[in-house]
């Protein structure tokens, strides 16, 4: 079997996988790093999506040898501490979340969406999160979370 | 409140839950790894209907890893139960086909299941399920509701038909008569599209069997767990409920899909006791699109009669229901009582006749979908009311206003069983016109007519029922279980308090609202209150969450057991402040002897509990723990008024929601914040039935929209912003007037957006458009009106 | 899904001798189509090529071409300063292909090789005139695609850069699917050294075509209601659950329409 290193979270790791193994199922299964999650089979869902070398992407259509070498970021890398990263601190300050289960998906694609776009407008913030599905929100409080922190992190 | 921060009923608190979910820490089934565990692959039927003369396992039992293949020659045990029981007009009851949780020899629907591979890991698994072989005779596969009615193939031969029950509410003679005393009648031919749920989560679940206890644990996504422990435990596997333990732990949105007893629950339980090896199964996506119960799949005909004056005098309403291949949990009582029930809606019609026949057919089970029932009441009755209103020359909001149940009409009877107890329709009615400005619509629409586009506006009046119950008189209607809530509040020594509450969270945000309740009674601030749910080891009891009964259910059965606590912190302050108990008041968590300085803390009287050195003990037992059941005496009645505005390009058929205004009257609001986000969630999966989503099978039986890249899910840039605002009148019949807001959303949305599309392509003269009015269905009904 | 070995050479010449010497070889590019697939089972190669280390990727212009290299990423190609400058409806449709997750790994290169016929790319490349290039030869874009899924590709051979030629102008018009949000229809209108070219995907039997009627339209008469007025015909033109062969056929018109009025 393949090994494979990686920096995750500002962490190097590494692991023996087989050459299927998918990067969200390495660092799920190998790592434990649990919040990212699957909810589809097909890359629509957005919610496995992980910074690889700071740009969002889907996880579950990535194999993890594919990161080999990379800068990886996941849900629980943002946080410093118990001080949130400013989109998290949006999300919680807007109810822009409800079961949670996309919510690491759509976080991270929002940061991704600012980082290239630090002042969006709600039109495209809701073209930049087309990759990313919610069910409970029904978005409008996403949308109100990603506009405030986008006005937190250009400040 | 502590610290002068409201925390209580009425206050927008960030939610206590997000944390864990917003840095990763949420606890999903999947997350969940047993020391020591296997993994179990499903292979499923892919066909919808075939004979299975036998199964051959041998290479994939010798395959790598492989620990054991169950079939449905292995699993005898009992099948999955459904928990209600309908009578048809005859007085007969409703067929309830065996619902064998592996297959008996038999498949009827794309999906159903035929093997366990238990294997030390998935890859294992799945790849010996390709070694299993299955010889199938494909049989003829009913899909078409129409079809199955009328006999021909059968989905269970045993039965010797596909009609489940024909069922009937009211008196179809007085109807009739009505009708035919109508200056008009108005008559609608209308498909409620069939949906799936689909909770971002898939469905997954982990058992697990301990030989030392005998007992068995089982992780699950559901919504339910102590129903999940009722129905698996005694009517499938015999398990007893001491010995069987369910958890829910987080789980990822439901909206009635994780209400029902699954099979894979059953199977993967039975394995693990076979083996005592923890076993694990996630669903994938495409497995969810067939294998969770769908929703809605009616279809009706009505008859809306009125007189000179365009005031009901009748409706009657026949409609078939899909009840798919098997009777899921609760799928017999969707088009029954959580339907016809609803068919008086906000208005005064005095005489109301409903046939509903339910059917089987070679597709996926359907059950409650969020709003189950009601989304199809208001959906017929609010396009039918439309109709009328076009053919007697009608404005759409003066037809309504005519028939509304007046605000000093309650308790208002209807004649389809329901006593709504509070409502003031115009109230939200004439909220939500001011929100959305509807006086400037004309210019709005001139505006986008210079731009080529159709601008359309449609309105939905709803009433929903929610919070079901009473016991009794479900009961009597075939309910096979209570329908109370228990609550169990665990004040601890030094003041923090535990509720355990038999409802469960999968997105509502009870961690936050419940603390919300204890927060305003005892005085207690959110950081010293946990709410525990989803365990059946550690709740005492419940029935779960659905139908939007978590608040206007379990919410009154904490607040019934609050009154008890405070009923005991009372004596004993009492005790200790020297004082009789009509003396003492208690506020923002404090004992007060009226008229005097004597004072006494919530959380010192909690010790005192503990500590009963100075202590009422020939009265009173020490500790402060107390618990209550709540039946409520009634459902509960939210309702109110969405208005949608949508703008179409004739050129491409495009539909853009480009306006949405929801006022609802949702009894007492204990946090705005949460509850407008339920409201936003049900408003957008009510757009996603109107203009998005739809299950469609292909006359074999296979499901062509089996995963989000033909199923139609509503993205971000698919939905506006919602204006969300609340008409209040108080639940009349429970101790915190709230009424429920889950559901709301999704039953009051898909005719006021349909009603738009219409108004819109008025001047096409396009009349009827069926759900989801697609692009390409708006561009053909705008051909087939030109042609 | 299958196992599979897999390689991750440092040049074409060692991906292609890789593919070359396995029983069934592929290579891996960004992987957003061919890894869905094996996650279903549709595919099982015996070995995977990652060209990431290959040098394939990045945006040069070369004389009157813009040549992109095959590994570059939609959305390298979408924020190109060259691409934007010299042809900016090719940086605008390689923005709106898929998400921007699926834009920050998908590549040109995997997107032609795969010819999808709801992707977005083969439309650029045949109504631009673009050239294949591969390890073995170069390919004009008409011979190139042959059908549905289907290429002018030979077994093992690698697409290493797709020249475009810079047109006078060009836009792109999707359609989406509303649910896989691919194209449904998608036309790009170029107008070029050779004339008015109209290619269109989504809507084929075939995969992407031109559409003869609105070329000729257009090349009487450049302007947007030429377009429209132009008659499709739904012959040949797919015809599923999300949209009739008339439906198609009509949108062909309109989004070219939109097209011109773009350029």
């Amino acid at each position: 079997m393949p090994n494979l290193s990686m920096t995750v979270n500002g962490k190097a790791v590494q692991g023996e996988v087989e050459a299927r193994t998918l990067l969200v199922q390495f660092l799920r299964e190998n790592l434990d790093l649990t919040g990212t999650h699957v909810g589809c089979d097909t890359s629509q869902c957005g919610a496995c999506v992980v910074h690889v070398n700071g740009a969002a992407m889907k996880s579950c259509t990535m194999l993890a040898m594919q990161a080999e070498g990379a800068e990886v970021t996941t849900i629980e890398g943002l946080a410093d501490g118990d001080t949130l990263h400013p989109m998290q601190e949006a999300f919680r300050n807007n109810h822009g979340l409800q079961c949670g289960f996309c919510t690491p998906g759509m976080v991270m694609s929002a940061i991704d969406l600012v980082n290239r776009n630090p002042n969006p407008s709600e039109e495209e913030i809701r073209d930049g999160l087309e990759g990313n599905i919610c069910r409970c929100t029904g978005y409008h409080n996403i949308v109100k979370s990603v506009a405030e922190a986008a006005r937190v992190m250009g400040s | 409140m502590p610290d002068g921060i409201n925390t209580g009923i009425g206050a927008s608190v960030t939610r206590v839950e997000d944390y864990r979910f917003l840095t990763g820490q949420g606890t999903y089934t999947d997350d969940i790894n047993r020391p020591g565990q296997a993994y179990a692959y499903i292979l499923r039927s892919p066909h919808a209907h075939a004979r299975i003369n036998g199964i051959d396992t041998t290479a994939a039992g010798a395959a790598d890893g492989v620990v054991a293949i169950y079939t449905g020659a292995d699993m005898q045990t009992g099948g999955l139960p459904c928990g209600w029981l309908i009578h048809s007009r005859d007085g007969s009851p409703m067929h309830e086909p065996p619902h064998p949780p592996l297959a008996q020899g038999k498949v009827r629907c794309l999906g159903d299941q035929v093997a366990i591979v238990i294997a030390d890991s998935l890859s294992q698994a799945k790849a010996a399920a390709e070694l299993i072989e299955v010889d199938y005779d494909v049989l003829p596969a009913v899909v078409d509701m129409k079809a199955a009615a009328g006999g021909g193939t059968l989905v269970h031969d045993d039965i010797g038909t596909n009609v489940c029950y024909d069922w009937v509410i009211g008196e179809e003679g007085d109807v009739d008569a009505a009708l035919a005393g109508s200056a008009h009648v108005t008559e609608i031919d209308i498909v409620n599209n069939r949906l799936i749920a689909n909770a971002m989560e898939p469905r997954a679940a982990v058992s697990d069997f301990d030989r030392a206890t005998g007992e068995y644990t089982l992780y699950t996504t559901t919504q339910n767990p102590h129903v999940i422990r009722l129905l698996m435990g005694a009517f499938v596997l015999s398990i007893p409920e001491h010995k069987l333990r369910i958890v829910a732990p987080d789980v990822g949105g439901g909206f009635g899909s994780k209400i029902f007893h699954y099979a894979e629950e059953a199977i993967l339980t039975w394995a693990a006791g076979k083996l005592a090896r923890p076993i694990k199964w996630t669903a994938e996506r495409s497995e969810s699109f067939m294998t969770d119960a769908q929703g809605r799949d009616h279809v009706t005909t009505a008859k809306l009669g009125l007189d000179a004056n365009g005031k009901f005098t009748a409706l009657k309403v026949e409609t078939m229901a899909n009840m798919g291949a098997y009777l899921s949990t609760f799928a017999s009582s969707v088009p029954t009582y959580l339907y016809a029930t609803l068919l008086a809606g906000c208005y005064t019609t005095p005489v109301i006749f409903a046939n509903v026949k339910a059917i089987f057919t070679n597709t996926v089970p359907v059950d409650a979908y969020r709003g189950a029932g009601r989304p199809e009441a208001t959906y017929l009755l609010e396009r039918i009311v439309n109709k009328a209103a076009k053919e007697m020359n009608l404005d759409p909001v003066e037809i309504r206003t005519r028939n509304f149940i007046p605000s000093d009409a309650f308790p208002y009877q209807t004649p389809v069983a329901l006593q709504y107890d509070s409502g003031d329709y115009m109230a939200t009615l004439k909220r939500a016109q001011e929100l959305h400005d509807t006086a400037g619509f004309a210019a709005r629409r001139a505006e986008a007519e210079a731009r080529g586009k159709k601008l359309g506006l449609g309105y939905s009046t709803y009433l929903e029922a929610c919070g079901i119950a009473p016991s009794a008189v479900a009961g009597a209607l075939g309910a096979r279980a209570g329908l109370y809530e228990s609550a169990e509040v665990r004040v601890h020594p030094t003041g923090s308090v535990t509720i355990f509450t038999g409802t469960h969270s999968h997105g509502q945000g009870h961690e936050t609202t419940f603390a919300q309740l204890v927060s305003e009674r005892l005085g207690v601030p959110l950081e010293n209150i946990e709410i525990s749910h989803g365990d059946t080891n550690r709740v005492q009891f419940g029935m779960g969450t659905y139908g939007s009964r978590s608040l206007a259910v379990g919410g009154v059965a904490l607040d019934k057991a609050l009154d008890k606590i405070e009923a005991k912190a009372k004596k004993i302050a009492a005790h200790i402040l020297e004082a009789s108990t009509e003396d003492l008041e208690f506020n923002d968590g404090n004992f007060t002897v009226a008229g005097t300085d004597k004072a006494m803390a919530f959380g010192e009287v909690a010790l005192a509990a503990y500590v009963p050195h100075n202590y009422p003990i020939d009265e009173i037992e020490p500790g402060l723990d107390e618990q209550a059941f709540y039946d409520p005496a009634n459902f509960t009645y939210p309702g109110g008024c969405h208005i949608c505005e949508v703008e179409i390009d004739p050129a491409t058929g495009v539909t853009e929601v480009t306006k949405f205004t929801a006022v609802d009257d949702v009894g007492r609001v204990i946090n705005p914040m949460i509850v407008a986000g339920q409201v936003h969630g049900g408003v957008a999966q009510g757009i996603g039935q109107a203009l998005l989503e739809e299950a469609i099978y292909d006359p074999e039986g296979q499901l062509l929209t089996g995963s989000y890249m033909d199923y139609c899910m509503p993205r971000a840039d698919n939905l506006p912003s919602i204006q969300v605002a609340h008409e209040t009148t108080l639940c009349t019949h429970n101790s915190l007037g709230v009424k429920g807001c889950g559901e709301v959303g999704a039953i009051g949305s898909p005719p006021a957006v349909i009603n738009a599309v219409l108004d819109a392509l008025t001047d096409f003269g396009v009349e009827d458009i069926a759900m989801p009015a697609t692009p390409a269905r708006v561009w053909q009904a705008i051909q087939d009106a030109k042609a | 899904m299958y196992d599979f070995n897999y390689h991750k050479p440092s040049s074409s010449n060692a991906a292609a001798s890789a593919v070359a010497g396995a029983d069934d070889g592929k290579f891996l590019a960004g992987g957003q189509t061919l890894l869905p697939t094996m996650k279903q089972r549709l595919a099982m190669p015996s070995d995977l090529v990652d060209l990431a280390g290959c040098d394939l990727s990045g945006v040069r212009v070369d004389g009157d071409n813009l040549v992109i290299g095959a590994m570059t990423t939609h959305d390298a190609v979408a924020t190109s300063a060259e691409v934007q400058a010299h042809i900016p409806g090719l940086a605008a449709l390689a923005a709106g292909i898929g998400d921007q997750q699926v834009r920050n790994r998908g590549t040109i290169g995997g997107s032609v090789a795969n010819n999808d016929p709801a992707a977005d790319y083969p439309a650029a490349c045949l109504a631009l005139g673009a050239t294949i290039h591969t390890d073995r030869r170069t390919i004009t874009a008409e011979d190139f695609f042959t059908g549905m899924f289907d290429t002018a590709l030979d077994e093992g051979e690698l697409i290493t850069a797709i020249a475009f030629p810079k047109p006078a102008a060009c836009a792109y018009q999707k359609f989406p699917n509303p649910a896989s949000r691919y194209a449904l229809v998608g036309v790009m209108v170029a107008k070029t050294g050779g004339g008015v070219r109209v290619a269109v995907t989504g809507a084929g039997e075939n995969g992407v075509f031109r559409a003869a009627e609105i070329e000729a339209a257009l090349g009487a008469n450049f302007s947007a209601d030429a377009a429209a007025g132009a008659a499709v015909s739904a012959d040949g033109l797919n015809s599923d659950l999300h949209a009739s062969a008339e439906y198609r056929a009509h949108l062909v018109g309109v989004m070219a329409s939109r097209a011109v009025a773009a350029c």
